[in-house]
């Protein structure tokens, strides 16, 4: 095939770059079985681990005794904190600024919390010898509601006792964790005051957890000799963990090597650094040999980070005719025994302060309450950027209590309130700086493309049919127009432990042309070495085929802060056109020293600079990597590479339309979703076929929070959906046919203009499925319902609002 | 989710099989397809020393459609009641119900034996071999016996079934031209335990109504089961929702179950008399 027959059009299609719906070349491992996951890990001489956790949420360990376990063959160490302590290990901080016990620590917080670690020769002693550490509780009183939590004498957190300053802020009581306020309270409380309506409404977002298809885990390896520690693990930040472990163990730094292989799905539950990481490492420290550790399904659901759990109380203020003129809300923030929510160091309720969403909202005011209750830890980001999920269902719930007051479509109400674009750049009240948008078009085009008129048609016939007793289906329209805040973040208010939100990539051309990039994130599931190479390849032509990526290594790739709250691609994105920019930069020289022009008279063509004016003298990108390794230019090094730390000026604004339709037994409580419209604006659309697959996937997850999917107390503390025949998992069954749809608004400070999108569907879908719901029985008075809307609680709108008499 | 340690044997025919049992006495257990008891061991619910795999007999294979009489081998699979073309002309409501439990994988291992020896209350096949009036034929070390499923179920995982008894053979009668059936079930999900399922046979003058995972055994009800053979749907509904002790739990309170229930019984019973012609 000669180059020079191709037009410019059929040479870009041949890099397969951006706007490409190249296949995942992650695929070909994936589907045959061939992925290299932590548990797939086996080192010589490896020991399992396995923990002997409370079956109380709150008791003081009054004794361990692991005579009987150590007596079992093959049974090598039974690890407590008295074993820890020495090495100051039996706690570890937490990312929220908290410390967290590694293992009891005379009393236990939440059910299922880590008593003693079993290293043994193999999982199946492990497990045994587990069964026979003999524990001896003594129950304490158990809270789980958070309100309660702050009037109760019971003090959960001995540890700090008297501390009335925690780390961030003043605490008010010893269940306390933090306030956090953000917006003009008084200007917000005087506009409520004076407004023609106001609708107040709690809104709850229960708790719920990412169930990663593949639980966490971790294998240490100690080389005694080289002195240098391996850990691989289900790290969605494997630099900051290689930081974090050495910061709290005292291996420096340059002997750690931390490794996350394959991930099988993250969703923010890999984040966090959990006991099992820290005990593996201290467990092959102590016996000399690699240590592996991986927690069974139940443990997972049980005891790693869950996310949501905010109780969001709000009010919003608007004049007769629908303009929105303050929104106040006070969120009280249930994080369990521990705050170990993932969330940079200034934001510990993340940004719930994107709580206006995608309207022009003049005033507001949020608070937030941390507080300690006997449950699990977490507060992680499950599918979204921190705490957005929950700010988006809070105003997209608000706004349809809005429209019930007001008497209003919320369709309407939505549309006479969005930010227009040309407030673009826009200041919300509450701090943020939305880099772009077009909602009025995305709106229009989602309304349209449902026939949104005839839907409400329908469900008008539809009320009459079932007034007049013909059906006991009922109709709901779930609307939702959200806007995500992701891409953290600026390194001047965003670092997590003190370490700056920024990313990275490096870049290799080798000779022939060929390359490999190394980027600071980690791909669980996202198809990094999919997209990214695409980047790579539309910014310096070569082809995505011909280019490796790599993650997840600390001693091969640059620093970076990981791959959670859709900062992939605005964060190590945009550092990856920045570092293929100043190759190109270095191509341009090495090109025009080989055309023998100046450096200003050849211009970028495709996959190769051309001679101003002369398009037939040129040098292809491959022909110029040749020649970065051949020929010795002069005032130029050999080589053609480069790296870029990016720190990005500004989050990105992802936001989209989501339109549900769905049918409602009101006598069963069964629930069928007709149509699922998405049209998500990520900004730069690097790859469709991927972007329709994070949808795909976003819009399942968050049909499942909404439907069904719960972690779930009892009074005691005991958690009732610990497996998944009751943590609700949607099978193919469930989920409903996708259509996807799109508008371009790119970012304006972002390299190439992507803002992200692996999360939007779950921001989106949520409030989309729950507004359904809840539009469906509007007509007979319902206002706020709280989710999961699973077939009983849906029953119970049906019977409390008389449809069963 | 580790389970125990156990010792695995797989006797080649019914009468080593009981020897096995007779020798460990309740330190052993059969296992047939496993999709019951496996979960069980990895909790630790269920430990013994012995587990005794009932794979390799074949005596305990076999459907055998007969003109009054369909008989299953134990270890005759879910999927096999599915895709038997004989089994679904002579009793349709088997293939009906078999379908709604849990899912494909399952089925293909799962056992009609092991699902009605089991003693589950979430369990659909022992509500529906009560429906049907089936016989579960035992063998044990002091002979043959046969139990009807109507009379097996004494509590939640407690059966008439020795411990050293195995169950071999489910006879049914078949109920014949005229007698429409229809099996109805809601769940959560795919692979879901019923929150109420009810299976029902009614036509030429008779009826069965029997309800699933409402009680902590299957609940036949023989006032129900007349008074819809009267024609008295109501009086039926009303019978069977007084006979029926359901409990809360994920799936909900118990006035949501009491009132599934009877949307299931009634769906159920609407398709049965319209499929009875
Ligand atoms: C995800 C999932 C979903 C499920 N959903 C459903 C559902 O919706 N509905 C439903 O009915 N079931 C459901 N099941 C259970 C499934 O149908 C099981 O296969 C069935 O309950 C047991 O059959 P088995 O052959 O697997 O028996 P096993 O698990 O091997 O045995 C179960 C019990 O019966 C005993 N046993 C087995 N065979 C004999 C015999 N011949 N004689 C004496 N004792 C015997 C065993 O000792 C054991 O105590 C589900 C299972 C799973 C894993």
């Amino acid at each position: 095939m000669n180059d020079q027959t191709l037009t410019p059009e059929e040479r870009a299609a041949n890099l397969k770059g951006m706007g490409s719906s190249r296949k995942r070349v992650e695929d070909v491992r994936f589907t045959q079985g061939k992925g290299n996951y932590v548990d797939d890990i086996k080192l010589d001489g490896m020991l399992f681990g396995d923990f002997v956790r409370s079956p109380y949420a709150h008791a003081r360990v009054v004794s361990v005794n692991k005579e009987a376990a150590l007596a079992l063959p093959g049974v090598i160490a039974v690890l407590t904190a008295e074993d820890l302590s020495p090495l100051g290990l039996h706690w570890m901080p937490t990312l929220a600024g908290d410390k967290q016990m590694v293992l009891a620590d005379g009393k236990v917080l939440f059910q299922g919390q880590e008593v003693a670690f079993v290293v043994a020769e193999d999982r199946y002693i492990a497990a045994d010898a587990a069964e026979l550490v003999e524990v001896e509780y003594e129950e304490l009183p158990v809270l789980t509601d958070p309100f309660e939590a702050l009037k109760s004498d019971v003090v959960l957190r001995e540890d700090l006792e008297g501390q009335t300053e925690g780390a961030h802020g003043p605490r008010k009581h010893h269940n306390h964790i933090f306030t956090w306020e953000q917006g003009d309270k008084d200007a917000t409380e005087a506009i409520l005051a004076e407004a023609d309506v106001v609708a107040e409404e709690m809104v709850y977002y229960h708790r719920t957890h990412p169930c990663p298809l593949e639980t966490c885990g971790s294998v240490a390896s100690m080389d005694k000799v080289t002195g240098k520690l391996t850990l691989y693990g289900t790290f969605q930040a494997p630099h900051a963990i290689r930081t974090v472990v050495s910061l709290i163990s005292g291996i420096a730094e340059h002997n750690i090597r931390v490794i996350s292989p394959d991930i099988g799905g993250g969703f923010g539950n890999k984040v966090g650094a959990y006991a099992g990481y820290v005990c593996s490492v201290v467990a092959s420290i102590v016996t000399g040999k690699p240590v592996k550790w991986v927690e069974d399904r139940m443990e997972n659901l049980m005891s790693t980070a869950f996310a949501r759990d905010y109780w969001m109380q709000g009010k919003i203020a608007a004049t007769t005719d629908g303009k929105i003129t303050g929104l106040w809300c006070h969120t009280t923030a249930d994080h369990g025994g521990f705050d170990a929510c993932a969330d940079p160091t200034k934001f510990p309720a993340g940004f719930m302060n994107i709580c206006t969403g995608s309207y022009d909202i003049p005033t507001a005011y949020l608070a937030v309450d941390g507080v300690y209750t006997n449950k699990a830890p977490g507060g992680v980001a499950y599918r979204c950027s921190f705490r957005v999920t929950e700010a988006a269902y809070f105003i997209e719930r608000m706004i349809e209590v809005l429209a019930i007051k007001l008497n209003m479509d919320a369709a309407e109400l939505r549309r006479i309130n969005f930010i227009k674009a040309d407030q673009f750049p826009y200041q919300s009240a509450l701090g943020w700086e939305y880099d772009s948008g077009d909602y009025h078009t995305a709106w229009d085009k989602a309304l349209k493309a449902v026939d949104y008129e005839g839907l409400r048609a329908e469900q008008a016939q539809r009320v009459e049919e079932f007034k007049a007793g013909k059906t006991r289906k009922l109709l709901g329209i779930g609307l939702t127009h959200f806007t995500e805040i992701v891409g953290a973040g600026p390194v001047k208010n965003c670092d997590i432990l003190g370490l700056g939100m920024f990313d990275s990539c490096e870049i290799r051309i080798h000779p022939t042309g060929s390359a490999i990039a190394r980027l600071g994130t980690i791909s669980q599931g996202q198809g990094h070495a999919t997209t990214f190479a695409q980047i790579i390849a539309s910014e310096i032509g070569l082809p995505a085929d011909d280019i490796t990526l790599e993650e997840g290594d600390t001693d091969t790739a640059p620093y970076g802060l990981g791959t959670y709250g859709s900062r992939s691609t605005p964060v190590a994105g945009a550092a990856t056109a920045m570092a293929a920019r100043k190759i190109r930069a270095k191509a341009q020289m090495i090109a025009a020293y080989l055309l023998e022009v100046h450096d200003d008279d050849v211009e970028w063509d495709v996959d190769r600079f051309s001679v101003k004016g002369a398009p037939e003298r040129f040098k292809t990108m491959k022909e110029i990597a040749f020649a970065a390794y051949n020929q010795a230019i002069p005032g130029l090094e050999p080589g053609l590479e480069a790296v870029s730390y990016y720190d990005p000026p500004n989050m990105t604004y992802p936001f989209g339309a989501y339109i549900c339709v769905m049918e409602i037994d009101v006598d069963t409580g069964e629930w069928d979703v007709r149509k699922f419209y998405a049209l998500d604006d990520c900004g730069t659309r690097i790859n469709p076929m991927i972007i329709d697959g994070q949808v795909h996937g976003g819009v399942t997850e968050a049909l499942a929070i909404a439907m069904g999917q719960e972690i779930a107390y009892d009074e005691m503390g005991n958690v009732k959906t610990g497996t998944l025949m009751d943590f609700f998992l949607p099978t193919a069954w469930e989920t409903p046919n996708y259509i996807t749809d799109y508008t371009v608004t790119p970012s304006p400070h972002h390299p190439i203009g992507a803002k992200g999108v692996g999360e939007s569907p779950n921001v989106g879908g949520v409030p989309c499925f729950s507004n359904a719901v809840h539009d469906a029985f509007r007509p007979f008075g319902l206002v706020q319902s709280h989710m999961p809307h699973d077939h009983w609680r849906i029953w119970k709108i049906a019977n409390g609002l008389g449809m069963h008499e | 989710m580790i389970p125990a340690g156990f010792e695995y044997h797989r006797p080649g025919d019914i009468a080593s099989a009981i020897g096995i049992l007779q020798e460990h006495g309740d330190e052993a257990r059969v296992i047939a397809g496993g999709h019951s008891l496996i979960p069980m061991m990895k909790l630790r619910m269920a430990e013994m020393g012995h587990l005794v795999d009932l794979q390799a007999i074949d005596e305990l294979k076999g459907i055998e459609v007969g003109s009054d009489t369909v008989t299953l081998g134990a270890m005759v699979t879910q999927h096999e009641l599915i895709t038997h073309d004989g089994l679904a002309a002579a009793i349709p409501l088997i293939r009906e119900a078999a379908l709604q439990i849990a899912d494909p994988q399952v089925r293909y291992v799962g056992t009609v034996g092991g699902n009605v020896a089991n003693g589950d209350p979430g369990n659909d096949m022992p509500g529906l071999m009560q429906c049907l009036n089936a016989t579960f034929d035992l063998s044990g070390p002091d002979g043959n016996r046969s139990v009807a499923a109507r009379e097996f179920y004494e509590a939640a995982y407690f059966t008439a079934r020795e411990d050293e008894e195995i169950l071999t053979r489910i006879s049914i009668p078949v109920p014949g031209a005229g007698v429409g059936q229809a099996y109805e079930k809601q769940k959560r999900k795919i692979g879901d335990y019923a929150t109420a399922a009810a299976a029902v046979m009614v036509g030429n003058g008779t009826a069965s109504v029997a309800m699933t995972n409402l009680a902590d055994t299957p609940v036949w009800s023989e006032s129900a089961s007349a008074a819809l053979a009267d024609g008295d749907v109501n009086g039926c509904v009303a019978a069977m929702l007084d006979a029926i002790e359901p409990v809360a739990d994920n799936r909900g309170p118990v006035e949501f179950k009491k009132h599934v229930a009877g949307v299931m019984l009634r769906r159920a019973i609407d398709r049965a008399q319209n499929r009875a012609g």
